[in-house]
């Protein structure tokens, strides 16, 4: 191995640069965190609202479409795989597939994101969006589910929404071999924020779809 | 590197294939299914999935999409910090509201 190591020194000396991929994804994972607790702290303000207003929360429950919720599951879960799929691809310095893995990605997060529209459509044609009338006329239990919902689903949209922008950026970027088969520590973390966005979309189906 | 990994982009020299993350992705859809398939039983078995399969979900994803298996401890550390944390205010929680 010292001869990878005098490699990689003797290529980033050459470029007169600095380099450290271990550290760079460290850094990814020090920003994740935070977005785990970012979210973890509505999920505790679900849980202890959830423990105050059971019945209103099943009733909340009731009325949210599982097809769509478990549909949006495996699309994302899919493109988590495409997403992994696409690092394998580019350590095989096959760029076609790289591209074509990250694409496929892009797409399904555009499918969640248009699934998602036609749900939250739906509610809103029913009166349910935030500080609606109709919303004022509901207990207050099932005012408190519906705020949660459309808070957490909504923020977990806009992560999609980034996460699509930033691996469409990625795509550009293997196309005019930026990234490249032993360069590719951006397309590893923008990757780690996809699966971070699908772990949260783990937890928001059982919570609103099936377990409320 | 004695430990066998690459100096520049810090893996291990024998990067995993598709086929391990295409196992893991039918893994999480069989779960998936169980999931729902659970929740139709009834609420409380809805709770049960929540606490048992879902994790589990997360794990996969952590462990195999996240790379978390081929990285060192200190990344490993970096999340159950983060994760034991979590537990600890949803412990003070539960505390607050079942003495209450």
């Amino acid at each position: 191995m010292s001869d990878a190591i005098a490699q990689g020194a003797a290529g980033a000396h050459a470029h007169g640069e600095h380099r450290d991929d271990v550290g760079a994804r460290l850094g990814m994972w020090l920003f994740l965190v935070t977005e785990i607790v970012l979210f973890g702290g509505l999920f505790l303000a679900y849980s202890y609202m959830r423990y105050l207003y059971p019945v209103e929360f099943h009733e909340g429950g009731q009325q949210l479409n599982v097809t769509i919720g478990v549909i949006n599951t495996v699309i994302l879960l899919t493109s988590s795989l495409t997403m992994v799929l696409s690092l394998v691809a580019i350590q095989r310095a096959d760029l076609f597939k790289a591209k074509l893995f990250v694409g496929t990605t892009v797409v399904l997060g555009l499918a969640f994101l248009v699934n998602k529209g036609f749900e939250w459509a739906a509610k809103f044609h029913h009166g349910l969006y935030p500080s609606s009338e109709h919303m004022a006329t509901l207990p207050h239990g099932e005012q408190v589910f519906f705020s949660l919902y459309f808070t957490m689903t909504g923020l977990h949209g806009v992560h999609v929404l980034v996460g699509i922008s930033v691996l469409t950026w990625v795509l550009t970027l293997i196309a005019r071999g930026r990234i490249t088969p032993d360069r590719y520590v951006l397309q590893e973390n923008a990757g780690l924020y996809w699966h971070l966005v699908d772990v949260v979309w783990i937890y928001l189906l059982p919570l609103f779809y099936l377990a409320a | 590197m004695s430990d066998g990994t690459n100096a520049v982009t810090g893996h291990a020299a024998e990067h995993p294939g598709y086929r391990t993350f295409i196992l893991v992705w039918v893994a999480l859809l069989l779960l998936t299914a169980a999931l729902v398939g659970l929740s139709h039983l009834g609420q409380s078995y809805a709770v049960l999935g929540l606490l048992t399969i879902t994790p589990l979900k997360a794990a996969l994803v952590f462990y195999f999409f996240m790379h978390l298996k081929y990285e060192s401890t200190l990344f490993k550390g970096v999340l159950f910090v983060t994760l034991a944390t979590l537990l600890i205010f949803f412990a003070l929680l539960f505390a607050d509201v079942a003495f209450r």
